[in-house]
């Protein structure tokens, strides 16, 4: 099978957030950064089907040169072999889709698998255009994925708990979530491995934005709170300020 | 191009909530811009969207669109919004928006602007506002043409003084056998439980409630009783789901949902960055923990200092008596 994934390098979820000057990007002063966190599901799905199936899991990722390390980590987790379309702009998920979609056309590929979302832009967008920019089926937020005879049987993670079941023809884009699999580690003989891979990096020519961020602000403060009490007693006056005072039952 | 044709989902013949938050939503932009909503249903007869806020309402049905498929409901939506030269192409930012969206945006040759809490008019044209990072930050967004969104639920209110529109009936373009992805059963969970991030209260427990399996057994039964009597959703912090005591449907965070119900009781969560990134855009938040310095307190707007095993029973009881009062 030749497998596909997609990963971003994404600021790392303990990050603070601040605006940068420029009022539109954040500010990248003390934020590091790691594989964002929906996407190692993904790495982990990628290496579960060349284990049963046989074939090579190749990492793509559109980002700076530093995403390299990002990629690594992949490789040292199992993956074969990485792209990197090099950009340092922040795009958003339709360039970003696009960008990836010229080079998956150029490679070989029956599953393309992506994070259901990312921790940083949180879109949950780039799988899908992805799909529909190749005329592929899509199937997002996948908790179980199995394949046999052409066919990706994709249990989906729908509203309110469900699991929708799909049966898709490959090549196939497939989101993925939490609950699909448990993420390895990368062991010594990976590390090793992945530091003897080359990352190939090509310019990631990406078109324009599909939106465009006018201004990046920090959230509203919200005002102060107070602390109604201690233990138990406390409960019958906080059921009357969530009635009488904030009005919310 | 001032009209704003709104998506509105459907769950058992009904318009959801959610799907009727955006249509409100959309019929206050449409009327910013001067032009008129028009709410689109695929598969399902339209019901009163005219007392909704929709001036137009179409429908979409048949063989090609009797279960749900993302990339045939992407296509109608993006036929319909080049048929109807829309400047906002709206949905609900729920499992089945945030699905299929990004597809019928892609065919539009658009980007989409996903899990939006403001949405007005500048210049003539649609702006709209989403939480980046789970909230730590907040970004301004256009397009350079329509405007592609998704509505966070529980952020925009319903319309319900509208008038009323009839149905007119809308090809669809393809069939059956055209789908690349079909919804073929449902395998597991409860039909019409209400999604974390769709509810209007959310109850959230963290690892002081303890393993269900063992010690933390009442604990949990305690929370899905208060969860019961508000008539609320049940959240998880990341601690409790990785432990495998909730299912991670429900994790809140910034590894998990992000929500915005009107209410979000916090019980024994300390509050990491990520969860508190996750739950900050909550209208009122109360936090119930044993630890008077944990994080959590800082972002509630009522705190009650106590352990789950004394707060969360006699709370359940005081917001029963409140409730029947």
């Amino acid at each position: 099978m030749d497998i596909i994934v997609c990963i971003r390098r994404a600021p790392t979820t303990d990050a603070r957030i601040k605006p940068a000057a420029d009022g539109k990007n954040y500010d990248p002063a003390g934020v590091n950064y790691d594989i964002s966190e929906y996407d190692k599901f993904a790495i982990e799905a990628g290496i579960l089907l060349k284990e049963k199936h046989g074939g090579t899991v190749t990492i793509l990722t559109l980002g700076p040169s530093a995403a390299t390390k990002e990629m690594r980590t992949a490789i040292a987790m199992g993956c074969d072999a990485a792209h990197l379309l090099v950009s340092d702009a922040n795009h958003d998920s339709w360039a970003i889709a696009q960008a990836l979609a010229a080079k998956i056309k150029s490679l070989p590929h029956d599953i393309v698998l992506f994070g259901w979302s990312s921790v940083d832009n949180q879109s949950s967008a780039t799988g899908q255009m992805v799909a529909e920019l190749l005329g592929l089926p899509s199937v997002s937020v996948a908790v179980a994925l199995d394949v046999a005879d052409g066919q990706a049987t994709v249990d989906r993670l729908a509203a309110g708990g469900n699991r929708e079941r799909y049966s898709v023809k490959l090549p196939a884009v497939v989101t993925c979530t939490k609950g699909l699999n448990k993420p390895r580690s990368a062991n010594m003989k990976g590390i090793m491995a992945a530091k003897k891979t080359a990352v190939p990096e090509t310019p990631a020519n990406a078109p324009a934005d599909g939106v465009t961020v006018v201004k990046l602000s920090p959230p509203p403060a919200r005002a102060e709170g107070k602390i109604v009490g201690k233990g138990p007693e406390a409960a019958a006056a906080l059921a009357k300020l969530l009635r009488e005072e904030a009005k919310v039952i | 191009m001032s009209d704003v044709l709104v998506f509105v989902e459907f769950s058992d013949g009904a318009a959801t909530k959610a799907g009727l938050q955006a249509l409100g939503a959309g019929s206050t932009l449409a009327k910013a811009l001067g032009g008129k909503a028009i709410a689109l249903v695929i598969g399902n007869s339209a019901g009163e969207l005219g007392k909704h806020g929709a001036d137009r309402v179409l429908v979409a049905g048949g063989d090609a669109v009797g279960s749900y498929s993302p990339d045939g409901f992407a296509r109608i939506v993006a036929e319909q919004a080049k048929a109807t030269n829309a400047a906002a192409v709206l949905a609900s930012a729920t499992p089945m928006g945030k699905d299929f969206f990004p597809r019928a945006a892609a065919i539009a040759g658009c980007g989409l602007a996903a899990d939006c809490i403001e949405l007005d008019a500048e210049g003539g044209k649609p702006r709209a506002v989403r939480p980046v990072f789970a909230g730590k930050a907040l970004a301004t967004v256009e397009a350079p043409g329509t405007l592609w969104a998704t509505l966070r639920p529980n952020v925009f209110a319903e319309v319900n003084a509208g008038g009323s529109a009839a149905p007119e009936t809308v090809p669809v373009t393809f069939g059956p056998g055209d789908l690349k992805a079909v919804v073929k059963e449902i395998v597991a969970g409860v039909k019409g439980k209400l999604d974390v991030a769709e509810a209007e209260i959310v109850v959230s427990g963290g690892r002081g409630l303890k393993d269900p399996a063992g010690e933390g057994k009442q604990n949990w039964a305690n929370l899905e009783a208060l969860a019961e009597a508000l008539g609320a959703a049940t959240g998880a912090s990341r601690a409790v789901v990785d432990a495998g005591w909730r299912p991670h449907g429900e994790q809140v965070g910034q590894t998990g949902k992000t929500v915005s119900p009107k209410l979000y009781i916090a019980c024994a969560i300390s509050g990491a960055i990520q969860h508190l990134a996750g739950m900050s855009g909550s209208k009122v938040i109360v936090a119930i923990n044993k630890d008077e310095n944990a994080p959590i307190f800082k972002l509630a707007d009522y705190g009650i200092v106590g352990t789950v095993e004394d707060v969360l029973p006699a709370l359940t009881a005081a917001l029963k008596e409140t409730l029947s009062s």
